[in-house]
């Protein structure tokens, strides 16, 4: 070996290094995206669900009438006759994203029609979130472990079920931005630059446009600051992460329509500014303590204390107060439920009744994250050793995310990237411990016959060469590490390069002591690999099969072939093309945003759950008897109500099954509607043990009719009964639409009768109360129709 | 029944104008055999007539009128002369019809006339056969049915064929979709038969003799009507012909009315779901590929696609079952290979493709054709044997610099008669064809090109702020530094070397060459220890080495140590051996405190080294 050789091939090994992982970020970054299209070969390339539906929609008004527009777009087409202003009620960054995308492309020439550039915004995005994550755990841990955190990421279940192809939500791009929002936190924890601190800013800005859990950041950073400050890490770097996010970042997410004030006025922001006080007093602290010696500095100390104390109880008890003088306590309901789990469920049935809003059960952890459950206590472990400033934070992190998924399956979305990032640095921890103890034991097992066959002419030469491989191992090695400390120590300070060396001396010296037996390290390794293949194998599994359904085609595998249920999107269609344009569609609140994204129609209500009271008014029409229910109808102008029926083909999630919803949300401010009227026994029937009120509100008529003559008993196959009340007529609706599987039936109201004089006092008692608590709900639209009925 | 007043008050008219018609008499018409057939939602009669003149003048065109209410929804006319006779009639090319206003007329009646191959002279006689083809002209009637009902339409025409020439014998026959009539109207011989009514012969009928018929029949057929189409063929001369056509499709017959009841549709279909139409069956041409069916909300699941080596059959369904007055809208695309198409003449390409809606039985309102061309083709010209409307647009595709040439080509009322081939001319090079990759490639480039110089260039902006400098400093301390530790990994290979070279002589017991690479590796150790001198100073020098050079005096120091003592077990057993003493215990036993010394000298070297590597 010659040796201005060596100096080059490590220069060498140290470019192929950085090329390698470059490479394989590339190869992530096509994984990410190719592993969640798996729903547009399957199915095709479609929107998904419910909520995306809105955001095509909006994205849709914001391609064609420009940023303006949206921001004051009043949308009339919802909520009939209240709109909402969409503006200034929806988290604009997808939108923005998908917009600015859809103008890319365009003034590329390329014509990617608005829907299209929708479906694959998301899985653009987690493969950006999988290369954020390998950016947030290379500053935590190195570039292996973040390789591997970007792997993990790239396919866990979890994110998949939120980001594929067709699923346009918020969470597709909020992941991506929280992520990378943690990772210039940590950057500039490293390198105490400015420079990433503003880019940390508008990283956070960019998470508050695109998702309300922006809280979590501006909560779990505080926390961090915090713990450091606490744990008696405050450094400047610290204070140059912190201070300039929490001024920055306010100003900035007051801009966002929908945050605005709030930013400066909820309590899930006082966190924030508290700590800001903090750590102002502590920098404080520490410029004092380097200026006064260290007796003047006791007695300053007794001194502030005792006057600080004082002030600081006065200032608690103010804010205390005014905290509790606001009913809510400041706190938004859903923020609320994730503190008291309870809560939800005792004061607001809507969040309630969404099941994502639910607290997750066991198998969903499995289902959701498959093995990093069990990886991510060896990650924590492995983040204490040693424990840094970015390390605390990982920690942290999971700690927190694992507190709220457990509140609300949805939260496990957080979840995700903080388990992949602790099971990246587990398993490249475990992976560097069993492999370097294999070298350590190869190294030592040539060395030792190398004494004893000194004589041996054979052995001799084969030495040798095994020997300049060990070397040149170990050469390959050190310009790895090198690698990934240089960038940060070319600017860091004096103090952080020798704890940071004395550090990696305490870790080196537990390393060496840490060697394994060869068979154990071999064996574990292949047992480490065999669990990569599981992960692997059931993220596919999860992509392929669980997740990506849009919910909107249904499909059953029979005898000959797969059958396909496209029910919603032909009544959609057929409401689209065969009514007139400003007709009035009611239905349940699911199926608001579809109704007005596919068929374009004008509905009551849809899934933004912002006016309780308007819900329940359907939710009251729904379950009142035939006349009465077209009486509220009608007086919301409505002319269609679209029930979605599942008792013909088994379709589990239908009207029927969600009927005491609309109960109990009718009930709440109906209280003429109450829920024991529905139940016999407590239990909840349709069959002929049902009650009288059940046989006759609107849902079971309009779900029912004419259904006993498809099979001549009405058996009803997701129930599994038969329908109680068989042969009845409508009187005040008539049949305009069914479709090919009866999935989704349209009613229309009949037009009114002419008045006939002796029924007119009879129906005036009746509906008079009815409207009258109407008018106390919506106050202004029905005075007028109030005055005409009662008078 | 409001129509056939007015066709009453026409008839006084045609009545009217009678007293005008002497100078076309001329001409006689000695036999007319006129078809209807209502079989579909498009009317389509072939009247076949044989002039005669009786003028001492020879003729060269003929005139055909339409009553007005029948001209607008006249969707296509064409008339040839005719051959022989019964079914060898060898029907030559179309002869060229224009549209003409003979003075004297009233407005009531569109007139055509048709020029004749050849004049023909006093005598002579002429088969000619005319094809017209009505898109519009039955009404539903009633107009509104239920689910259940069967529709009814109604035909309204006149049992004479008017002509501004004396009839000397014709007949008429009509033919019904099903072999069930509501009502005609009877005149003198009126025989109804199967599915055909037939009126005649008349004999010997004055012009424009006129008398109207109705009939009043059963038709379930499917009354498709496409509002609008636009079909937009897009060439790509890497061998595609892209078509998508988007429809905007209405039942146009007897509006539904009252309920519609899927469970009466499921059960019956025949009965309860006579009038509505289930599925459309597009004739597309073979060798088709890539068709889909879509709308604005995604994917129609609802298709089949059969294909033999003349024709892909593609069969559709919409969304729902169409009853009357119902609407849908969706786009069907297709490629198409481009040679079967494409071709060359004069230096010049041509496309060769069919104009119409591929669908049998879908009347079209508004047809927009648009030819998109690949970008930099020019000279273009269109034929269509038909007129049309015609115009130009730019469209911007796939990284487009100037746009694509469209010739947009527009028409009313296209029939299934429509779909006849057209062409479209134009010059193209093929060097055009490689502009758009061209541009890749460079865009590509030109990227790489910045990324190497943005690596490479110092974007710093003050060059003599403190940090930079520090930076800068650094950085040379780390380049001096590397270079310490490839000199130190040298020593310590020539140190491996010694102790290699000590084995050896263990083996072989040669002194000598062990000697000599002593001496070898004494010279490259001193080298390497002047070359260490220098960089050293170096690193006493600069303030920002001042954490490292601790650790780097250490080492050397520690480096040398080792050295001495790799020489001493060198020497003493080098010594040994010389000597010939006491075999290799002996010599264990001497060297092993060296030895000790030397395991842990070893040690702490390579300890040091990686903490200056991980500095």
């Amino acid at each position: 070996m010659s040796e201005p050789e060596t100096s080059q091939s490590t220069a060498l090994r140290h470019a192929f290094g950085n090329v390698l992982s470059f490479f394989i970020l590339l190869l992530i970054g096509v994984l990410a995206f190719s592993i969640r299209l798996f729903s547009v070969i399957k199915y095709e390339s479609v929107i998904h669900e419910f909520d995306p539906y809105f955001n095509y929609r909006v994205t849709q008004f914001l391609i064609k009438n420009g940023v303006y527009d949206f921001w004051n777009w009043f949308d009339d087409r919802t909520w009939y006759p209240l709109g909402r202003v969409i503006g200034g009620t929806v988290y604009p960054g997808l939108t923005l994203t998908a917009g600015a995308l859809w103008r890319i492309f365009h003034s590329l020439n390329i014509p990617l029609s608005v829907e299209t550039v929708c479906v694959f915004t998301a899985p653009i995005f987690s493969a950006f979130a999988s290369w954020a994550a390998y950016l947030l755990t290379k500053e935590v841990k190195g570039t292996g472990a973040g390789l591997t955190a970007a792997v993990l990421l790239s396919m866990v279940p979890s994110y998949i079920s939120r980001s594929v192809a067709g699923s346009y939500d918020n969470e597709a791009v909020a992941i991506f931005a929280l992520i990378f929002t943690f990772y210039l936190y940590i950057k500039t924890l490293n390198t105490g630059s400015l420079f990433y601190a503003t880019l940390n800013a508008i990283a956070y800005f960019y998470m508050v446009c695109s998702w309300g859990g922006y809280t979590f950041i501006i909560n779990l950073i505080p926390m961090h600051v915090l713990l450091c400050i606490v744990t008696g890490r405050y450094s400047p770097r610290l204070y140059i992460a912190y201070a300039p996010l929490v001024v920055l970042g306010t100003l900035l997410a007051s801009l966002v329509p929908v945050v605005g004030f709030n930013a400066v006025m909820t309590s899930e922001h006082f966190a924030s500014f508290l700590v800001f006080i903090i750590i102002h007093v502590v920098a404080l602290v520490y410029y004092i303590k380097g200026i006064l010696t260290p007796q003047m500095f006791k007695v300053a100390v007794t001194l502030v204390v005792s006057v600080g104390l004082i002030v600081c109880c006065a200032a608690l008890a103010v804010l205390i107060a005014l905290v509790a003088s606001s009913p809510t306590k400041g706190w938004s309901g859903r923020s609320l439920s994730l503190l008291d789990p309870t809560y939800a469920s005792k004061y607001i049935p809507i969040i309630a009744s969404v099941s994502e809003h639910q607290p997750p059960t066991w198998p969903s952890y499995f289902m959701d994250i498959n093995v990093l459950a069990f990886l991510v206590p060896a990650g924590i472990i492995a983040c204490f050793m040693p424990l840094s400033d970015a390390s605390t934070f990982a920690v942290l992190y999971i700690v927190t995310s694992v507190y709220f998924s457990g509140v609300m399956v949805r939260l496990m979305l957080v979840l995700a990237p903080a388990a992949c990032i602790m099971s990246g640095i587990a398993l490249s921890e475990a992976f560097d411990v069993f492999t370097r103890s294999i070298k350590f034991q190869l190294l030592g097992a040539t060395q030792s016959p190398q004494v004893n066959k000194a004589g041996d002419t054979n052995s001799v030469a084969k030495n040798d060469v095994v020997k300049t491989e060990i070397s040149e191992d170990s050469l390959k090695e050190r310009p790895s590490r090198k690698n990934k400390k240089k960038e940060k120590e070319n600017i860091e300070k004096a103090s952080s390069v020798s704890r940071i060396e004395k550090a990696s001396l305490v870790s080196r010296i537990e390393k060496r002591l840490l060697v394994l037996p060869l068979e154990a390290s071999v064996v574990a390794i292949l047992l480490l690999v065999l669990l990569g293949a599981f992960y692997v194998v059931h993220c596919v599994w999860a992509a392929a099969e669980a997740y990506s359904a849009p919910s909107i085609v249904l499909t059953t595998r029979s005898n000959n072939g797969l059958h396909v249920f496209d029910d919603f999107r032909e009544a959609y269609a057929w409401l689209s093309h065969n009514t007139e344009v400003d007709d009035k569609v009611a239905s349940w609140w699911d199926y608001g945003y579809q109704t007005t994204a596919m068929a374009n129609r004008t509905v009551i209500v849809d899934n933004n759950t912002w006016n309780n009271t308007h819900i329940a008014t359907v939710g009251t029409a729904m379950s009142s008897p035939e006349k009465a229910a077209w009486e509220i109808f009608n007086s919301l102008d409505v002319k269609y109500v679209l029930v979605v029926f599942g008792g013909f083909v088994g379709y589990p999630s239908d009207d029927i099954n969600k009927f005491l919803w609309m109960v109990r949300i009718g009930g709440g401010v109906f209280p003429h509607i109450k829920e024991p009227d529905y139940l016999r026994d407590g239990q909840y029937r349709i069959d002929s043990q049902a009650t009288p009120t059940m046989l006759n509100s609107l849902m079971y008529k309009l779900s029912y009719y004419r259904f006993v003559e498809t099979d001549g008993r009405g058996f009803d196959r997701v129930r599994n009964t038969e329908i109680g009340k068989k042969h009845f007529k409508l009187t005040h609706f008539e049949e305009v639409f069914t479709t090919h599987h009866w999935m989704v039936r349209l009613y229309k109201l009949k037009p009114p009768r002419n008045r006939i004089r002796g029924k007119t006092k009879k129906s005036k008692s009746v509906s008079g109360s009815i409207i009258n608590q109407l008018c106390h709900a919506v106050h202004v639209y029905y005075c007028e129709t109030c005055s005409v009925t009662l008078t | 029944m409001n129509r056939v007043r007015s066709d009453l008050l026409l008839l006084f008219v045609v009545g009217f104008c009678m007293f005008f018609s002497h100078a076309f008499s001329d001409l006689v018409i000695s036999r007319l055999d006129r078809r209807i057939d209502l079989s579909s939602q498009v009317v389509r009669t072939v009247v076949s007539l044989k002039v005669e003149n009786n003028g001492p003048d020879s003729v060269s065109e003929i005139l055909l009128p339409f009553p007005e209410h029948v001209a607008k929804d006249l969707a296509f006319l064409e008339a040839f002369v005719s051959e022989g006779k019964g079914k060898t009639k060898g029907s030559s090319d179309s002869l060229p019809i224009k549209v003409v206003n003979p003075e004297g007329m009233p407005s009531a009646l569109s007139w055509y006339s048709v020029s004749l191959p050849k004049e023909l002279g006093k005598g002579g006689n002429l088969n000619l056969e005319v094809k017209a083809v009505y898109s519009h002209i039955l009404r539903p009637f009633p107009e509104k049915i239920t689910q259940a009902d069967i529709q009814l339409v109604a035909f309204q025409d006149g049992a004479h064929y008017l002509s501004p020439y004396a009839v000397k014998v014709q007949s008429l026959t009509v033919k019904l979709p099903e072999p069930k009539v509501e009502s005609y109207t009877k005149l003198g011989n009126t025989k109804f038969s199967g599915s055909e009514i037939k009126y005649g012969p008349y004999e010997n009928l004055p012009p424009f003799s006129y008398s109207p018929i109705v009939v009043h029949y059963v038709s379930n057929k499917p009354f498709a009507v496409a509002r609008n189409l636009v079909r937009e063929i897009e060439i790509s001369h890497w061998g595609n012909v892209q078509i998508t056509e988007n429809y905007d499709l209405v039942h146009a017959g007897a509006e539904i009315k009252g309920e519609f009841s899927r469970l009466d549709y499921q059960t019956r279909p025949h009965v309860r779901g006579a009038s509505a139409f289930r599925n459309l069956l597009a004739k597309l041409p073979a060798r088709a590929h890539s068709i889909y069916y879509r709308d604005e909300i995604g994917n129609i699941s609802t298709s089949n696609v059969y294909s033999d080596s003349a024709k892909t059959l593609l069969e559709i369904e919409p969304r729902y079952p169409m009853f009357g007055g119902w609407r849908t809208a969706f786009t069907i695309g297709y490629g198409l290979p481009l040679q079967d198409f494409l071709f060359q003449s004069e230096g010049k390409r041509f496309l060769n493709i069919s104009f119409g809606c591929p669908m049998s039985d879908v009347v079209v309102e508004n047809l927009t054709v648009k030819i998109v061309l690949p970008e930099g083709s020019n000279d273009i010209s269109v034929s269509v044997p038909f007129p049309v409307k015609q115009s130009q647009e730019t469209k911007f595709s796939h990284l487009d610099m100037v746009g694509r040439p469209v010739t947009v080509l527009e028409k009313i009322n296209a029939v299934p008669e429509h779909n006849q081939y057209f062409q479209v001319y134009y010059r193209f090079s093929n060097i055009s064809l490689l502009t758009e990759p061209l541009m890749l490639i460079f865009g590509f480039f030109l990227f790489f090109v910045a990324c190497v110089i943005y690596t490479h260039a110092d974007l710093t902006i003050s060059k003599s702020s403190a940090s930079y400098l520090a930076k800068l400093q650094w950085d040379e301390v780390q380049s001096t530094i590397q270079q310490f530790q490839s000199i130190m990994n040298r020593s310590l290979i020539v140190h491996d070397k010694l102790e290699a070279s000590l084995r050896d002589l263990s083996r072989t017991g040669d002194v000598q060459t062990c000697k000599a690479a002593r001496k070898a590796a004494d010279t490259l150790l001193k080298e390497l220890s002047k070359e260490v001198k220098p960089l050293l100073s170096f690193l006493q020098s600069s303030s920002q080495a001042a954490q490292i050079l601790p650790k780097v005096e250490e080492l050397v120091t520690k480096e040398r140590e080792l050295q001495e003592k790799l020489m001493l077990k060198h020497s003493t057993v080098v010594d040994a051996y010389e000597k010939k003493s006491s075999g290799g215990r002996d010599i264990e036993n001497r060297v092993a405190s060296v030895q000790q010394k030397i395991t842990l000298l070893r040690q702490e070297v390579d300890d040091l080294l990686e903490i200056i590597d991980e500095i």
